[in-house]
């Protein structure tokens, strides 16, 4: 029942525009079936199932909205969620950035559905965390995990006549395996929508070679060295930058984007120009929503073109104001990359630092950027193009700015979390301390 | 990690995580089921987990209510009243954990939940390797609990909070801020629990979090810097926007601590203020420097340097694949001398302390709530632990520190109340500083980052001044200290005293997958740590 059909949700959509006396109605429909499983210490410590399927609608006088939601479907319970949802409105106060609802919208085709993932059920979870687990209890490893599965649709309307239906699905895979005397740890993580393409049992190979291969670690001085992050380390500084995106920010001198004199560095090169980030609701390896969440369409858009900032993103009371397009903020994106594999850049490195995973990730100045956080789960030297020996965790200080502009190499972008991402092979990255963490 | 943090974004509306449906102001005051109803329904769901096969079961029902007011300059940006009610039940059957929770709270719905969690520890006990051993707790009977307040926030109308946070923004506005955002987030659990062990409680816990950020602009050099308030979340109700003269506390430069009353106006004058002054404040000059740390900072450095190492499931690995391990392993503890920090550390765990996030009589698990030592005299003592991990560590009573965040999550430890206590010796902040020659006197939380393991750590902060023989020398900017955790509570060398004591806190902790949050405080009075490392954080894009 979680998963309605477009025909099933445009009729209850249709319904509750048709019960409401208010200026503007809106209903967003979505249901969702999410499953997890976690285990620890080589041992399932939870797992369960939830259905959800809820209704909001708002309704709009003027400036003023509500939103009331509900999760019943028969018609005095719509009927009565948009009567609250209207009186909740008559009592707000005005919003001055209200800006009014939207007509019929294009969307582009995405497909983010698969029945595999959509038919996960117990069993295949509990196979999932057994194909992790046992490879790890075999040669005395411990693994944690954490698997989620996701499938579910949502379905939008408005009183202006858009209607938006999309369905999805996804599945989330990540484990930390560790060696019994706790010296070494490794970690892997695999996203996809079709849950076919996922096996728990090779990613975790992954892991365990990492914790196996980070015993004895050695300590290297904090400092400037070259840096090959792999595509999960890349990616968490990157989509940090990508939230700074923001051109009201810019344009309010509080943004990286900003600069003196009150400008933005929107049309100026600030990254290296090998460094072109777009996104794409219709790529096919990593599928978005073909809208946001107001029903604003996703579209192709280029953010950085060969290291020129393109474009920023916008709410649309303040694209309108500016006069410019009002682009959502993307689902994910794509880094665009060249064709060596993650082993050729290491190959190609005479001295370097190869990099599983950040953690802990915090901003430092907003300003410029600059984050702060560790490596984790597999740091390791590198030397005439082979891995030598572990390294200990280190601190680092560095903008991902910064970073781009010391680019060395980019190689092919791999699926993580949402995105295609590149490993980056990346000089004077900045390591300010040593952590004796594994 | 989205939700472990404690900070909110400031110029974007804050992705905070609002868990239940919305309803109108009003509906937040609606009274829910008595305390004889819950009583009957919890007693259903005891029964049909007992004929399904349970040992144990244990019924939380609950109803969360959340208000959360959201505004920039002169306008509101969003208003959020949010309620969500419905039973979480956990049972123990063939020696396994199984929950199950619905929002259905008739004697069906119930009775169908307690059977699905039945079935789930049934099935989960195929791969169990480690049967669940609970510590005894007798059950307490009837028993009812309720935050010590004075005005029910929920009771305030929307407009007078309004009000509220248009003056100050306006007070912010009018003293150099180009923008400000404020907001007020307030939280009524309303929660029952029962359990097979004889135990029927009834708690009302509340919570208030006033919070703005405001930031100064400049064109010309096109810097822009924020401050942030350095008010505190706190177990109390709306009463904590008194402003009380006699709980404010008189700091160097006109800062002033707020104890258990905070005067928002003022502090957003302040910020204005400062926020302007960090402008052309001077960059600091990398190397060691003595901290003087203000409470409303320090009590994020105890949360993450302290609190989470001495989480039991983490240092048994249950969180490897999350937050991570500990280095404050069990051998460590089982010397019964490993050096934490100085002589002067003393820490405790509480969920007692009036006015704290973490104070309530019981916690999720039914256990009467109480305060322990966690470091005495700079030895680690102890952790914290709930039911099925006491016995971990040789005890037969359960800390009472177990909490879920919702009635659809499942319990699980979380940290109480950590605090660092105060000095005995009579020292006010200003007779610290009088004793430094070179150092750092630091205000607020700024940006935070540990390891998986809790050893080294990178703090900022809000406000940083300058301190030169004895004395505030001007305002510094880009300012970071990077330490490792026993280093630095072995650097500890002097505390302020009881008058100067106050308590921080983190209203979204996160934890556990999938994620729960959890509001805990740390108290402390201003601490000074000696040499320790400080970073430039200033660079150029």
């Amino acid at each position: 029942m979680a998963i309605l059909t477009k025909e099933e949700a445009k009729k209850i959509i249709d319904k509750v525009l048709a019960f409401s006396k208010a200026d503007e109605i809106s209903a967003s429909l979505s249901g969702n079936r999410t499953g997890n499983i976690r285990y620890a210490r080589n041992s399932v410590s939870t797992s369960g199932e939830t259905y959800d399927l809820s209704l909001s609608v708002t309704a709009v006088y003027g400036k003023k909205s509500g939103t009331a939601t509900i999760n019943e479907f028969d018609d005095a319970s719509l009927e009565k969620t948009v009567r609250r949802a209207e009186e909740i409105a008559k009592l707000a106060p005005d919003n001055p950035e209200y800006v009014p609802m939207l007509g019929a919208q294009q969307y582009v085709n995405t497909n983010a559905f698969a029945q595999s993932t959509a038919g996960i059920d117990p069993e295949y979870r509990a196979k999932a965390a057994f194909g992790s687990i046992e490879p790890c209890s075999k040669k005395n490893l411990t693994a944690a995990g954490y698997m989620e599965d996701r499938s579910g649709f949502t379905a939008l309307g408005n009183n202006k006549g858009l209607f938006a239906y999309n369905k999805s699905t996804s599945v989330d895979f990540s484990v930390t395996v560790r060696t019994a005397d706790g010296t070494g740890s490794g970690f892997v993580q695999r996203d996809y929508n079709d849950a076919s393409k996922l096996n728990t049992n090779t990613a975790t190979e992954i892991a365990m070679q990492k914790a196996l291969a980070s015993v004895n670690a050695k300590a290297l001085e904090p400092g400037k060295y070259t840096v090959i992050l792999e595509p999960t380390a890349a990616h968490d500084l990157i989509l940090n930058m990508m939230r700074n995106m923001d051109g009201r920010s810019a344009d309010e001198g509080r943004s990286f984007l900003g600069k003196k004199g009150g400008q933005t560095r929107l049309g100026e090169k600030l990254l290296d120009e090998r460094v072109t980030i777009y996104s794409d609701p219709a790529n096919p390896e990593v599928p978005g929503s073909p809208f946001a969440n107001d029903g604003r369409p996703q579209e192709k858009v280029t953010w950085f073109e060969k290291g020129v900032v393109k474009n920023m993103y916008f709410s649309r009371f303040w694209a309108e104001k500016k006069g410019v397009k009002a682009i959502p903020s993307p689902d994910g994106i794509v880094f665009q990359g060249g064709s060596e594999s993650l082993a050729d850049l290491i190959k190609s490195t005479e001295k370097g630092i190869l990099v599983t995973r950040f953690w802990y990730i915090r901003t430092v100045d907003p300003q410029t950027l600059l984050y702060t956080g560790l490596t984790r789960d597999g740091t390791f030297y590198i030397e005439n193009g082979q891995i030598k020996y572990p390294v200990k965790n280190f601190r680092f200080n560095e903008s991902p700015v910064i970073m781009l502009n010391n680019v060395e190499a980019i190689g092919k972008p791999v699926r993580t979390n949402g995105s295609l991402i590149p490993p980056l092979k990346i000089r004077d990255f900045t390591f300010t301390s040593l952590s004796d963490a594994v | 990690m989205q939700m472990s943090g404690l900070g909110l974004g400031a110029v974007m509306l804050p992705q905070v995580p609002i868990m239940g449906n919305p309803v109108a102001e009003g509906q937040l005051l609606d009274p829910w089921f008595d305390a004889a109803t819950k009583k009957k329904l919890a007693e259903t769901a005891l029964n049909a987990a007992r004929d399904k096969g349970a040992t144990y079961t244990d019924v939380r029902i609950g109803r969360y209510l959340q208000q959360y007011l959201f505004t920039r300059e002169r306008q509101v940006q969003n208003i959020i009243n949010a309620e969500s009610y419905g039973i979480g039940i956990r049972v123990i059957a063939n020696g396994t954990w199984g929950f199950s929770a619905t929002s259905d709270v008739t004697p069906d719905g119930i009775a169908k939940c307690a059977a699905t969690a039945v079935a789930i520890a049934k099935a989960n006990s195929k791969f169990q390797k480690e049967p669940v051993v609970l510590a005894e707790q007798k059950g307490v009977g009837d028993k009812t609990w309720k935050t010590p307040l004075t005005k029910n926030a929920f009771e305030i109308p929307v407009r007078e909070k309004i009000d509220l946070l248009m003056k100050v923004n306006g007070a912010a506005m009018d003293n150099g801020a180009n923008f400000v955002t404020s907001n007020l987030f307030f939280v009524n659990e309303q929660k029952y629990f029962a359990s097979t062990d004889g135990s029927f409680i009834d708690q009302d816990v509340h919570r208030i979090w006033p919070t703005f950020t405001v930031t100064v602009t400049d064109k010309a050099s096109g810097k822009f810097k924020t401050r942030d308030a350095i008010s505190s979340p706190m177990g109390m109700g709306y009463e904590y926007l008194d402003g009380l003269a006699t709980e404010k506390i008189a700091g160097p430069n006109g800062m002033v601590g707020y104890r258990n009353s905070y005067d928002m106006v003022e502090d957003a004058i302040m910020a204005a203020k400062q926020a302007r002054e960090k402008v052309t404040a001077k960059s600091v000059e990398p190397g060691k420097y003595d901290l003087v740390l203000d409470p409303n900072h320090l009590g994020l450095t105890i949360h993450e340097s302290v609190g989470h190492p001495t989480e039991l499931d983490r240092v048994l690995g249950y969180e490897a694949n999350y937050a991570g391990t500990s280095f404050a392993t069990l051998d460590k503890w089982k010397t019964k001398n490993f050096n934490y920090g100085s002589k002067l550390v003393n820490i405790v765990a509480d969920k007692t302390q009036p006015h704290t996030l973490g104070a309530v009589g019981y916690d999720d698990e039914g256990v009467p709530c109480k305060e322990w030592d966690i470091i005495k005299d700079g030895i680690l003592v102890n952790y914290q632990a709930i039911r099925d991990q006491v016995q971990i560590l040789g005890e037969k009573e359960s800390h009472g520190c177990c909490y879920a965040d919702d009635w659809s999550s499942v319990q699980f430890q979380r940290m109480p109340n950590i605090s660092l206590k105060p000095g005995t010796e009579k020292r006010s902040v200003l007779d610290m500083i009088k004793g430094v020659e070179k150092g750092i006197y630091i205000v607020g939380r700024g940006s935070y980052s540990i390891d998986q393991q809790r050893y080294n750590f990178q703090f900022g902060g809000q406000v940083f001044y300058e301190i030169k023989n004895g004395e505030i020398a001007g305002m510094l900017e880009d300012v970071a200290y990077q330490s490792n955790t026993q280093e630095f509570w072995n650097s500890c060398v002097q505390l302020c005293d009881k008058d100067d004591y106050r308590t921080f806190g983190s209203f979204f902790d996160g934890k556990g997958q999938p994620a729960q949050i959890s509001a805990v405080s740390h108290g402390s009075s201003t601490t000074r740590f000696n040499g320790v490392n400080v970073i430039n954080t200033g660079r150029k894009i």
